[in-house]
């Protein structure tokens, strides 16, 4: 057990995690790959037409995965951002900085292929529904989240406030999640639930995940590639990043 | 299978606009992100190499 501990430990320090950080993208890039192929055929080629919305419905195969991910990602975030506020390692930070313009991507993917489906089914681009409009917080959640470290100089002091301000922001994600169940909204309810049988054939669910999955890894190897980058501003001035055997060419 | 050709399959039962807007926007972000992002690497590997060289000279 104390043997474990000190193992994670040592990966919280920038210099140990740069090199595994490394090791670990090609592999969660390949998986994305890999899944992202499986995703989109069973999205076009064997999922079925569905019986009200016609071809429309394919739009759900970005839509939700994309959704979710926005969610998820701010949930990752705010929990490096607050371990980062606590226990002041640099690590955490730097991680949740990685993450976010990867989420605001995703919760901008959202409510663009949203908008999208929105017009065919609903004749309507936007609504300012409780579903759609606090996405559209959470969208701009992420941005404000990036624009505060983006305006203080200081990279600690940004890091603290940030931090505040993503541990705030979490309370809105509930809000997205429940706010089909809560108020009466255009937006349909939850496709997945754990409580009841699925509402969509099988081979839908499936795609569904696939592409989850597919977006995951995708993720997590963009975030890894980004506190990489990350790292290397921060520490240029520090023995390890000068000795490291890179370079630009 | 669910297509007869390949028009078919590109006007999406009349919804093309909207499914392959939602899908080709996607993916041109999900590809933009990994070149910006190895530009940026690019950028800070150039940095620290400055960075290297400031340090020989001050030693």
């Amino acid at each position: 057990m104390s043997n474990r501990l000190i193992n994670w430990f040592r990966y919280g320090s920038p210099q140990s995690f740069y090199p595994l950080a490394g090791r670990m993208v090609p592999w969660f890039a390949a998986a994305a790959a890999v899944t992202g192929a499986a995703g989109l055929w069973i999205a076009f080629f064997v999922a079925p037409t569905d019986a009200q919305q016609g071809e429309a419905y394919r739009i759900i195969f970005v839509h939700v995965p994309a959704s979710w991910l926005s969610m998820f990602l701010y949930i990752v975030m705010a929990c490096w951002a607050g371990l980062g506020l606590v226990l002041n390692t640099r690590l955490s930070a730097m991680m949740a900085h990685a993450i976010a313009p990867t989420g605001a991507m995703f919760a901008f993917l959202s409510l663009w292929s949203g908008a999208l489906w929105g017009r065919p089914t609903w004749g309507t681009y936007w609504v300012w529904d409780a579903r759609l409009t606090s996405e559209l917080v959470l969208f701009f959640l992420y941005l404000g989240y990036m624009a505060l470290n983006a305006a203080i100089d200081d990279p600690r002091r940004a890091d603290r406030a940030s931090a505040v301000l993503a541990l705030v922001g979490v309370v809105n994600v509930p809000v997205i999640y429940f706010s089909v169940k809560w108020w009466n909204t255009l937006h349909q309810g939850a496709s997945v639930s754990l409580t009841r049988a699925p509402s969509m054939a099988a081979t839908m669910l499936t795609g569904m995940l696939v592409m989850a999955i597919a977006f995951w890894m995708y993720s997590i190897a963009v975030a890894l590639m980004r506190v990489r980058s990350i790292m290397l501003e921060r520490e240029a001035h520090t023995d390890w990043a000068r000795e490291l055997k890179e370079s630009a060419a | 299978m669910n297509w007869g050709s390949g028009a078919e399959f590109f006007s999406m039962g009349g919804y093309g606009f909207y499914v392959w807007g939602s899908f080709l926007v996607t993916a041109a972000c999900l590809a933009a992100e990994p070149l910006l992002l190895a530009a940026r690497r690019r950028r800070a590997l150039e940095r620290l190499q400055a960075e290297r060289q400031r340090h020989e000279a001050a030693a």
